[in-house]
């Protein structure tokens, strides 16, 4: 029998994420699934649904809720010849995990003098948008970007779900692989012969004018607002981060030094956040090459709220991401 | 006395000489930390367990080459006691490039992996869980191994154990959790940090519960083999409560203020290679025989220390370039 290969096909990007598992899961027995309701309930978001038909309750292994020790037996699994992948339901309870993440996963490697490395993936939703209310709505990627021996992933297509959980799954040391509720549902094509390297970012829209770089649900925010400016006359370009640590500095750069303007959109809370360190960045690095200063647009310094009418208030718009493109210039 | 009692007397005193050289291994290697961290010869601050040497010579005289071991701060014993090489051991506490974690981790995070060590740890009770990952992992692939989990009985208070106790349970893991209870956590008496007892939280989740006196190393030996057996065989997570007496301080230096000059005389009694010592002698092991291991010991750790002495310092671009798996390193 000749193995046909996957014609590209639309899918939404909760089946994009379970389709990697799978394809991960056939193509190699120590990936195992770890995670609260991942098998029997195929998961939350439901981007797991079959797997535990497919593979069993041995490597699809529903958890009780215990996130810090979920965590820690990936650590020690991966340590033993594994590749687990964990899901945490939602990315605020990876506070109960941070010691798992943060002085196990991220410095085994490293403190071990090299001995071995930790190939484990953490998936996690991100984000708001569903009046999920402060404890369930939360973007954490900068804690976790800050963190040396972690890898940090955001992917905000179906195809980049795929491509970079492939991609994610593979790598040997420790990825955190942030997905977004509000992306779930959405549907693109995803071929699965499609790679992805972590760390490469993609330019989602070509532009002159001005520089977005983004990353995860606020990247088709920033292609709304790049059309919305094109409209008025203004080309921006839209650059797509995927990866956030390591992010690809040279995409950025060189876009800046054809665009001179920049403006960075992520969803996470402004202060502190990932914009920070690309400005930063692109001020020792860039500074020549820019003509107005970099803007950052992110959530206000306050919990996510629940009510419909303020979580509007929280989210990124269009028109804030255009408002700011336009002040650069 | 038949010719089959004296075989057995024999054989009883090779095994209890064979627990004893490790004993006196670990208790030599340790004494030398002692004179070296006096001497400013090792950074940072150590976690000695003199006193505790039945416990990590008994369990690991129980394991298999396949199993793995997630141990804790205190953590010198169990490594050598599992064969670490000496002088990688002494290397890496003393900051040396040849350590066997290159000068990265020190006492706190002495790993090796080939030998199934998952690292000791510098946070309480935080390779308990690890341990279950280690054992899902033996799960899972069929290595017919057991993970042990190292943990003092401070970490009796880290919800972390709860959680795995009943991880392990319903999976039925090939754990076996060793508790040194040596009555002490940190700078407070264990019964002022933690409300239960070991045997009652393990009764809870219905887990296989032994105890035994961890100054007994042919107790430990033995209560561990029946236990990583159980384990291996399908039976599912089994606890270990081995009673013992810290003889020096949570950390070397501690004045141990807190302690009364009694409480530490009776730590000082109960040592575990004096018992093992005595009790070779009355098996009619000759004392030239005895000594001889702890000047083999000891001679084994001078020359560990000499090449680590000899040994270069670690080199910063190396250890900066190794933070990821080079080649992936993005």
């Amino acid at each position: 029998m000749t193995a046909t290969p996957k014609q590209p096909g639309e899918m939404r990007y909760a089946q994009a994420v379970c389709e990697a598992l799978r394809d991960a899961m056939q193509a190699d027995d120590s990936v195992i699934l770890l995670g609260e309701d991942i098998g029997a309930a195929g998961g939350s978001f439901k981007a797991t649904r079959g797997l535990q038909e497919s593979f069993g309750p041995e490597r699809v292994r529903d958890t009780p809720i215990s996130e810090a020790s979920i965590v820690s037996a990936a650590v020690g699994a991966a340590l033993t010849g594994l590749k687990p992948v964990v899901e945490i339901m939602f990315m605020d309870f990876i506070t109960l995990a941070m010691d798992a993440l943060v002085n196990q996963a991220a410095k085994a490697r490293f403190m071990f003098g090299g001995q071995g490395s930790v190939p484990m993936v953490l998936r996690t939703p991100h984000g708001g948008g569903l009046s999920a209310g402060p404890q369930h709505s939360q973007c954490l990627e900068a804690w976790l970007a800050h963190i040396p021996g972690l890898k940090v992933v955001c992917p905000s297509t179906p195809q980049d779900a795929y491509s970079l959980l492939r991609a994610a799954i593979a790598d040997p040391d420790p990825v955190i692989f942030v997905e977004h509720k509000g992306l779930y549902a959405r549907k693109g094509l995803v071929d699965t012969a499609g790679q992805a390297a972590i760390g490469q970012a993609r330019i989602a829209r070509a532009g002159r004018d001005a520089t977005i770089v983004s990353y995860g649900a606020t990247v088709a925010t920033s292609l709304q607002a790049a059309q919305q400016l094109a409209g008025e006359g203004i080309e921006v370009e839209v650059i797509d981060l995927r990866s956030i640590q390591p992010w690809d500095r040279a995409t950025v750069l060189e876009s800046l030094s054809r665009t001179h303007r920049m403006v960075v959109v992520h969803e996470a809370v402004r202060d502190f956040g990932v914009g920070a360190e690309i400005v930063a960045t692109v001020m020792e690095e860039g500074f020549d090459d820019l003509d107005a200063p970099v803007l950052r647009v992110g959530a206000p310094f306050m919990p996510a709220p629940f009510a419909t009418s303020l979580e509007q208030g929280y989210a990124i718009h269009t028109e804030s991401i255009a408002r700011a493109v336009r002040q650069t210039l | 006395m038949t010719g089959k009692d004296t075989s057995m007397q024999a054989q009883r005193m090779d095994d209890l000489f064979a627990l004893y050289e490790t004993m006196a291994l670990v208790r030599q290697a340790e004494l030398a930390l002692v004179r070296l961290f006096a001497d400013s010869e090792v950074p940072g601050f150590i976690h000695l367990s003199v006193g505790q040497e039945g416990i990590s010579t008994g369990v690991a005289s129980a394991l298999q080459p396949q199993d793995t071991m997630a141990t804790n701060h205190r953590g010198h014993g169990h490594v050598l006691a599992r064969g670490m090489d000496l002088e990688g051991f002494f290397k890496e506490i003393m900051g040396r490039a040849g350590g066997l974690c290159q000068g990265r981790g020190g006492s706190m995070h002495v790993a090796d992996l080939s030998l199934g060590i998952l690292g000791a740890n510098g946070i309480v009770g935080a390779g308990i869980p690890i341990a279950l990952g280690s054992a899902i992992a033996h799960s899972v692939r069929r290595t017919n191994g057991v993970a042990v989990a190292f943990f003092g009985d401070g970490a009796m208070a880290e919800g972390v154990l709860h959680e795995t106790l009943n991880m392990a349970v319903l999976w039925k893991s090939p754990l076996l959790l060793v508790c040194e209870n040596n009555g002490w956590s940190e700078f407070s008496p264990t019964s002022r940090q933690f409300a239960a007892q070991l045997q009652d939280l393990s009764a809870a989740f219905r887990i296989a519960y032994q105890k035994v006196d961890g100054n007994d190393v042919m107790a430990v030996s033995e209560v561990a083999r029946r236990a990583a057996d159980a384990a291996r065989s399908g039976s599912g997570p089994q606890v270990l409560e081995c009673i013992t007496q810290r003889v020096r301080g949570h950390y070397e230096g501690d004045p141990q203020k807190y302690r009364d000059a009694a409480e530490m005389g009776l730590a000082a009694d109960a040592d575990p290679v004096q018992r093992a010592r005595a009790a070779l002698l009355e098996l009619g092991c000759p004392q030239v025989r005895l000594d001889e291991a702890t000047a083999q010991a000891d001679a084994r750790i001078d020359a560990a220390v000499a090449a680590a002495r000899a040994d270069a310092l670690p080199d910063f671009p190396s250890a900066l370039a190794d933070v990821y798996t080079p080649e992936h390193a993005g």
